[in-house]
């Protein structure tokens, strides 16, 4: 924690380097745990026993070629692959260190502290401060209006949304272009507060100005949240990670330091991948 | 020599050309063909259309007759209308009161009218042409002006101008719907009646005058010129009430359980196949059913809208059921996800996103299938709501009879020439009744549409 007062100043083109001052301020606190998860689609085995502590306040980036499941990996960790009638997981997953599959683990608190961004931007047909209004009031944050009123503000401005918007709160949010979209998305998980923000490849969607605005966003909001990100583009990984995770065919492969992992990897698999070998 | 590179590309092109006008042929071929058939179709719904209003409209307005009714007290010689006088008892009061209104229906009203209609021909009927005179008139106006005179007995000794319904066979007469040619024995009137008719007609004492009877009335044997819809209407209302209370809920919410919650398994495969088997099974076996369970296991009375209701509740559910589920399964799964992963439960989730987005589909659905309903014939034969009923239904549990069935029980009537004109009229105000709703379901998916 030491570091994460220094400003996160990486520009879109930083080069794969810049994480080197950012890793130091990992390998703190473990947030969340995974001990030997393996996820299952009906008889199909998605994920073979993956073992991966994940740090407070660290932005964790997840590469791999397609299929490879890291996607999968990711919205365990919110449970959100429990919508999925065929899916299951197995092994332990913690949270805080508690298990967030015991069965008496409450699957909406768990999804107020570890939020989701999708990859496609997907506001609600619903007002722009609906949009952000809709987790505090469900959660019960706000008693007041002014407080909401508050809670919007804040969360937008976090997305760097508020100068954007702030004139035309009552207008549909899905009339915003779609790197607004984006940011009012993240706006909306931000608004309820949660201890980590998972991120499905956030900038898959979108143009690189857009792309550049969400990298400097996530920069920084993991100041104050745990970042687990998965993302298609290696050099965004290398931009805005701490630390990077190697997915390939179901297995956790390597995972490193940002820089170790793309100037020095361990794993041929990971040198192959990287280089553009395959993918 | 060897056939060029340049010639390999002419014979290419050739035989490609060739091709092409095949194909063109094709499409138009396939073109003009459905084009056809979109024309037959609308054709043929004008030509039902055209040839329903054609004899329908003319049924809305019927012979009227205009005449001036001297309330003759030489023929009502009745005792004053009780009032109720202090200190005497509700009962007392309403026992001479029905004794009054007893001693009225003695009268011999059907005098009124003949003297008024002598006076309106302006010549003196034997006794023995009584008959004949009394053929213009329907036989329920007497009773209509027995009730006028008890609603309001000063008109003793008055003369008042009374509209009075023709005769259906002066109707038929009038309008030219039965052959003038035709010789007495084959006539429905007399050739006095019909002379009178004529006469009274170019004199302008009867006119076409706008059916209110049409509207207002029940259903009649004794006097067809006064058969209406209005206990068929107010039966196919209170049927309607019963299936959109019951199969709009029932429908809408087992749809949203099963698409939203019930697990994916072979039990709710097995549900999903015989809703879907439902929705094909001929509607005169919902009619078995309902005679079966309703009136014969639970006792529930004969020919009520009850009954009726509950029948086509069973036949429109299946139908909203799938309505309902493919709405809900058009909703694109990312606003589930969105709700889902800022902490909304699954409830929350479905009642504060999918639904809402889902109920412009939801109401058309249920309107489309409770039009279906209203349209329905073959299971109320069956529960017994093609009988006979002269009284407008006050609730759901007397004996009423249905739009469609009474449509079916005109069709039927041996007075055709009369009835053939009426069954048209009672299949216009179906259709108005049916338009209707399906532009109601119209205007609401748009007022409620989103777009995202």
């Amino acid at each position: 924690m030491n570091t994460s007062a220094e400003p996160m100043t990486a520009s879109p083109l930083v080069s794969v380097g810049s994480g080197e001052s950012r890793t130091s301020k990992a390998k703190d606190k473990v947030k969340m745990s995974a001990e030997d998860v393996k996820v299952f689609y009906g008889n199909a085995q998605a994920i073979n026993g993956i073992h991966l502590d994940i740090y407070e306040n660290e932005v964790l980036a997840f590469i791999g070629p397609s299929g490879c499941g890291k996607s999968t990996f990711l919205r365990c960790l919110n449970r959100m692959n429990d919508t999925i009638d065929i899916c299951r997981v197995e092994g332990k997953i913690t949270l805080d260190k508690n298990d967030i599959y015991a069965p008496d683990r409450d699957v909406v608190l768990l999804r107020a502290q570890v939020g989701i961004v999708f990859q496609k931007p997907n506001p609600f047909p619903k007002s722009i401060y609906e949009n952000i209004a809709y987790g505090p009031r469900l959660h019960g944050l706000a008693r007041r209006k002014a407080e909401l009123d508050d809670i919007v503000e804040s969360s937008l401005r976090r997305a760097g949304l508020w100068d954007e918007v702030k004139d035309r709160l009552d207008q549909p949010g899905t009339g915003l272009s779609g790197g607004q979209q984006q940011r009012l998305c993240i706006a909306r998980t931000v608004a309820v507060s949660p201890d980590v923000i998972l991120m499905d490849e956030p900038c898959s969607a979108l143009d690189p100005i857009a792309t550049a605005k969400v990298e400097q966003l996530i920069d920084e909001l993991s100041e104050s949240y745990t970042i687990v990100m998965v993302t298609h583009n290696m050099q965004q990984a290398a931009r805005v990670a701490d630390r990077t995770a190697f997915f390939h065919l179901g297995d956790l492969v390597e995972v490193d330091s940002t820089d170790q992992i793309f100037t020095n990897p361990k794993d041929q698999r990971t040198h192959d991948y990287i280089t553009g070998r395959f993918g | 020599m060897s056939i060029t590179i340049e010639q390999r590309r002419q014979h290419r092109l050739m035989t490609i050309e060739k091709s092409l006008a095949k194909r063109h042929r094709q499409e138009k071929r396939f073109r003009r063909t459905g084009l056809a058939a979109v024309v037959t179709g609308m054709t043929l719904v004008a030509i039902l259309f055209v040839s329903i209003l054609i004899r329908g409209v003319p049924a809305f307005w019927q012979a009227t007759i205009f005449v001036d009714v001297y309330f003759d007290p030489d023929v009502i010689q009745l005792e004053e209308k009780p009032q109720k006088v202090s200190g005497e008892s509700q009962s007392a009061f309403e026992e001479r009161y029905a004794a009054w209104q007893s001693q009225a229906g003695l009268v011999n009203w059907q005098a009124l009218i003949d003297s008024a209609l002598e006076d309106a021909i302006g010549d003196e009927v034997e006794s023995r042409q009584l008959r004949d005179l009394r053929a213009l008139v329907s036989s329920s106006e007497r009773f209509a002006l027995r009730n006028r005179f008890v609603e309001d007995p000063s008109l003793l000794g008055q003369t008042v101008e009374l509209k009075m319904l023709a005769s259906a066979n002066v109707d038929v007469w009038i309008k030219g719907n039965i052959d003038r040619n035709l010789d007495d024995s084959r006539q429905q009137l007399s050739a006095q009646t019909r002379a009178w008719a004529d006469q009274l007609y170019d004199d302008g004492i009867i006119k076409n005058a706008f059916s209110t009877a049409l509207f207002l009335n029940t259903d009649s044997r004794s006097s067809p010129a006064s058969a209406g819809l209005a206990g068929a209407f107010m039966g196919s209302l209170f049927m309607m009430m019963v299936v959109i209370m019951l199969s709009v809920p029932l429908g809408v919410a087992s749809a949203i359980y099963l698409e939203e919650f019930a697990p994916k398994n072979r039990l709710t495969d097995l549900i999903e196949i015989n809703i879907n088997n439902l929705a094909a099974v001929p509607s005169i076996v919902f009619g078995l059913l309902g005679a079966s369970i309703f009136i014969g296991y639970l006792g529930l009375p004969l020919s009520a809208p009850l009954v009726g209701g509950l029948v086509l509740t069973l036949m429109t559910l299946p139908t909203i059921i799938i309505a309902t589920r493919a709405s809900l399964r058009s909703i694109p799964p990312s606003i589930r996800q969105a709700a889902l992963g800022i902490g909304a439960s699954r409830v929350q989730t479905v009642f504060h996103h999918v639904l809402p987005l889902a109920l412009p589909g939801i109401l058309t659905g249920s309107i489309l299938g409770v039009a279906q309903a209203l349209g329905e014939t073959a299971p109320l034969l069956l529960i017994g709501m093609n009988a006979f009923v002269a009284n407008v239904p006050g609730t759901p549990l007397e004996q009423s009879t249905a739009l469609p069935v009474q449509i079916y029980l005109w069709q039927g009537n041996e007075l055709r020439n009369f009835f053939e004109a009426r069954t048209s009229a009672a299949i216009i105000v179906l259709l108005g009744l049916m338009l209707s709703l399906n532009a109601l379901a119209i205007w609401l998916r748009k007022k409620f549409e989103t777009r995202w």
